[in-house]
């Protein structure tokens, strides 16, 4: 069992869905993700999240695009973000999924990178802009075969036989995006939501994670009824760029996911 | 070449480029896209109404012309001009923007957005909405607004909602990257009429398809007017290569003609002062497409500058990189002096104001011309007119005092035939 299926299989007994917060690394900057990260896991992360800043985010709204442009004035690399994981790894008892688009891979190389991110510890990887067609072949190989999760996205737009494709060709979980869209918060979630993922997760294999769109605490208890995960991005990516500076953001951040899971203060997710 | 060249493959792929790399959501609507794309092409009732808009519309086919004095100016091949400048609203952009907004139209799309660049592609697809009674939105970059302010006008005339992208280098990247930000929004409703051979499946293919008719007219037109079965040389300019395809498809069977597209190689050859993809750039995935990219070592895409806002753009269709490695077309650069020299040069010698994207092209011939036989032709797209570039014209000359200088020089002993541009020698035939 990966430590992902662990997760969702941890989360199944406790009758819960898992919460999973996504930051981009290196904003403010490349030192400070390592602190960022734990205080997500001392909040109730089950799995977290971690951007690579792209400088053409297609698929995000302002508020992840902000974070990128700050992350790569800072000088953030992908090859300097997996070196940081692989430093900090021990420190974070969580399983660790990078959230990409696929051109700062392709830079690197498939073999290199899906090597370097094997040895850094890193669970898994979704890349915005590669469908399970384009990942078919080299891309799958070389991740899977080092250990990584391949994680793919379903839109509301996917057909059945898209349904289908993507459940095949992901491993850890399947990401569903809440609406058509790009990334960020929005005050109402689409009235169909939850039907359509009752109805998605009964034809998948894999958990079904919702992201998109997800902000508050009462919007992370619906779709957690209905979702084996929820993701929780800008909410989170939006504290940072107004605390960015300030010495307590790791505290406010914690608080915040705290927030978010419902869990107390003070007490630490179980198990 | 004759029988295999067949691209692209079933999978939207030109040998090892292009391809569909694009977020989840836009997946399924592409496949519509494809399936819809397929159908009109065998429907003879959209064929008859596009052609019908192409011949008394936008006025098709365009002119070949002989440009005399420019040949006799440079005193080597005879230069022919095909005059896609002189289609509506003024550039072969509207061959494209009309097809796939009839296309949206057929699909029962009620809104279509674009990208802009110099603006031309916005003012087409603008100027098809209003035709078809379609609502538009037209991304573009606020540098590019700046320096194509005439368009932007043109295209709120038309009625078409102008949206200023102010991410990043501010130019037709980052209108693409917001154009496609609104698509996945508005999926179902709207259909993005893309403006180059860029993006994922079926875009490059049917950019191309439309683009076509610009090299089958002209192969047509230089067999009935120039006696010679082929011109011995076929130009181009190419930024994301809509114009250089359309053009170059209808010869690329023809191993007499030799094929040449132009670059932009701006301001100098570090990286984020041109557009010339061949020169520095990387395989590399931008905007749904495996090709050459110009990007630093960390796959972050790189800034790029043109004179020419038309070609300031960091990828280049997937096509041009498969016929690059075929060895079909030759790509070489043209920097933003040579451009613009080439720009008054037409303007002086057929009083004929040219776009600065296509001076490139004509400053590629200014280079080759003199070294060619008098008996051979070459064959220039006019991808566009220059209007629109006035001011730009005239701010680059204000800052550039020397070159405008030289280009006089040029001008008043045209029997030196001084040229300010490298001339390679290996080139000369």
């Amino acid at each position: 069992m990966t430590a992902i299926e662990e997760v969702f299989a941890r989360c199944r007994a406790e009758k819960r869905a898992a919460f999973i917060p996504f930051i981009m690394a290196g904003d403010p900057g490349l030192e400070a993700t390592p602190r960022l990260m734990e205080a997500l896991v001392a909040g109730g992360a089950d799995i977290i999240e971690l951007g690579v800043p792209f400088s053409d985010p297609m698929a995000d709204g302002p508020v992840n695009q902000a974070a990128a442009n700050r992350a790569l004035a800072a000088g953030t690399h992908l090859g300097d973000i997996l070196r940081m994981v692989a430093r900090h790894r021990d420190r974070l008892d969580v399983p660790i999924v990078l959230f990409t688009y696929y051109n700062p891979i392709h830079a690197i190389g498939l073999d290199r990178f899906a090597e370097q991110a094997a040895a850094s510890g890193l669970d898994g990887v979704l890349c915005v802009d590669l469908p399970p067609e384009e990942a078919e072949g080299e891309y799958l190989g070389a991740l899977r075969e080092r250990g990584l999760d391949t994680i793919f996205l379903l839109a509301p737009t996917s057909t059945k036989d898209r349904v289908r494709i993507v459940d095949g060709a992901s491993t850890g979980f399947v990401y569903y995006v809440s609406r058509t869209g790009v990334t960020g918060e929005q005050a109402k979630l689409p009235s169909a939501l939850k039907k359509a993922v009752k109805r998605l997760r009964k034809k998948l294999s894999q958990p079904l994670v919702v992201g998109f769109g997800v902000s508050t605490r009462t919007q992370v208890r619906e779709i957690g009824k209905v979702a084996d995960g929820v993701v929780v991005g800008s909410a989170l990516v939006r504290l940072i760029e107004e605390y960015g500076g300030a010495d307590d953001l790791p505290q406010r951040l914690e608080a915040l996911v705290r927030e978010l899971t419902g869990r107390p203060a003070g007490a630490r997710a179980e198990g | 070449m004759r029988s295999k060249y067949a691209w692209p493959d079933g999978r939207g792929y030109f040998g090892e480029f292009g391809g569909s790399f694009v977020p989840e959501t836009l997946m399924a609507p592409l496949d519509e896209l494809r399936k819809a794309y397929t159908q009109v092409m065998k429907h003879r009732a959209f064929k008859r109404r596009l052609g019908d808009l192409m011949s008394s519309y936008t006025g098709r086919p365009t002119p070949l012309y002989f440009a005399e004095r420019l040949t006799e100016h440079l005193g080597g091949a005879r230069i022919y001009l095909k005059r896609e400048d002189l289609l509506h609203t003024g550039a072969h952009k509207i061959n494209n923007a009309l097809g796939q907004a009839l296309l949206a139209h057929f699909m029962g799309k009620e809104r279509i957005i674009a990208e802009t660049g110099a603006g031309q592609h916005g003012v087409a697809t603008a100027t098809a909405a209003a035709l078809l009674g379609l609502r538009c939105t037209i991304y573009m970059g606020t540098e590019d607004m700046r320096r194509q302010r005439l368009n932007v006008d043109r295209m709120k005339l038309l009625g078409a909602e102008v949206v200023g992208v102010d991410a990043g280098s501010q130019t037709l990247k980052d209108a693409i990257n917001e154009a496609l930000r609104d698509w996945v929004t508005n999926v179902r409703t709207t259909h993005y009429v893309l403006g180059s051979v860029l993006g994922p499946d079926p875009y490059p293919r049917m950019v191309r398809d439309f683009h076509r008719v610009i090299g089958d007219e002209a192969r047509v037109q230089i067999k009935k007017q120039t006696g010679s079965a082929s011109p011995d040389l076929a130009v181009a300019c190419v930024g994301g290569g809509s114009n250089s395809i359309g053009l170059f498809t209808a010869f690329l069977a023809d191993s007499r003609v030799r094929l040449i597209g132009v670059e932009a190689g701006g301001a100098g050859p570090a990286l984020g002062r041109h557009a010339a993809r061949f020169e520095g750039g990387r395989l590399g995935v931008l905007h749904g497409t495996r090709t050459m990219v110009l990007q630093d070592q960390d796959g972050q895409i790189a800034t790029t500058h043109s004179v020419s806002a038309g070609l300031d753009y960091p990828a280049i269709g997937p096509e041009h990189v498969l016929l690059h490695e075929l060895g079909r077309v030759e790509y070489y650069s043209v920097n933003d002096a040579e451009a613009v020299a080439a720009f008054h040069l037409l303007a002086k010698t057929e009083g004929i104001l040219p776009a600065l994207e296509s001076s490139h092209a004509l400053a590629e011939v200014v280079k080759r011309a003199p070294n060619m036989g008098k008996k051979m032709v070459i064959l220039v797209n006019l991808s566009g007119r220059g209007d629109k570039d006035v001011e730009s014209v005239l701010a680059y000359d204000a800052e550039h005092a020397g070159e405008a200088e030289r280009q006089a020089e040029l001008l008043i002993h045209p029997a030196a035939r001084k040229w300010a541009g490298p001339i390679d020698e290996e080139d000369s035939q």
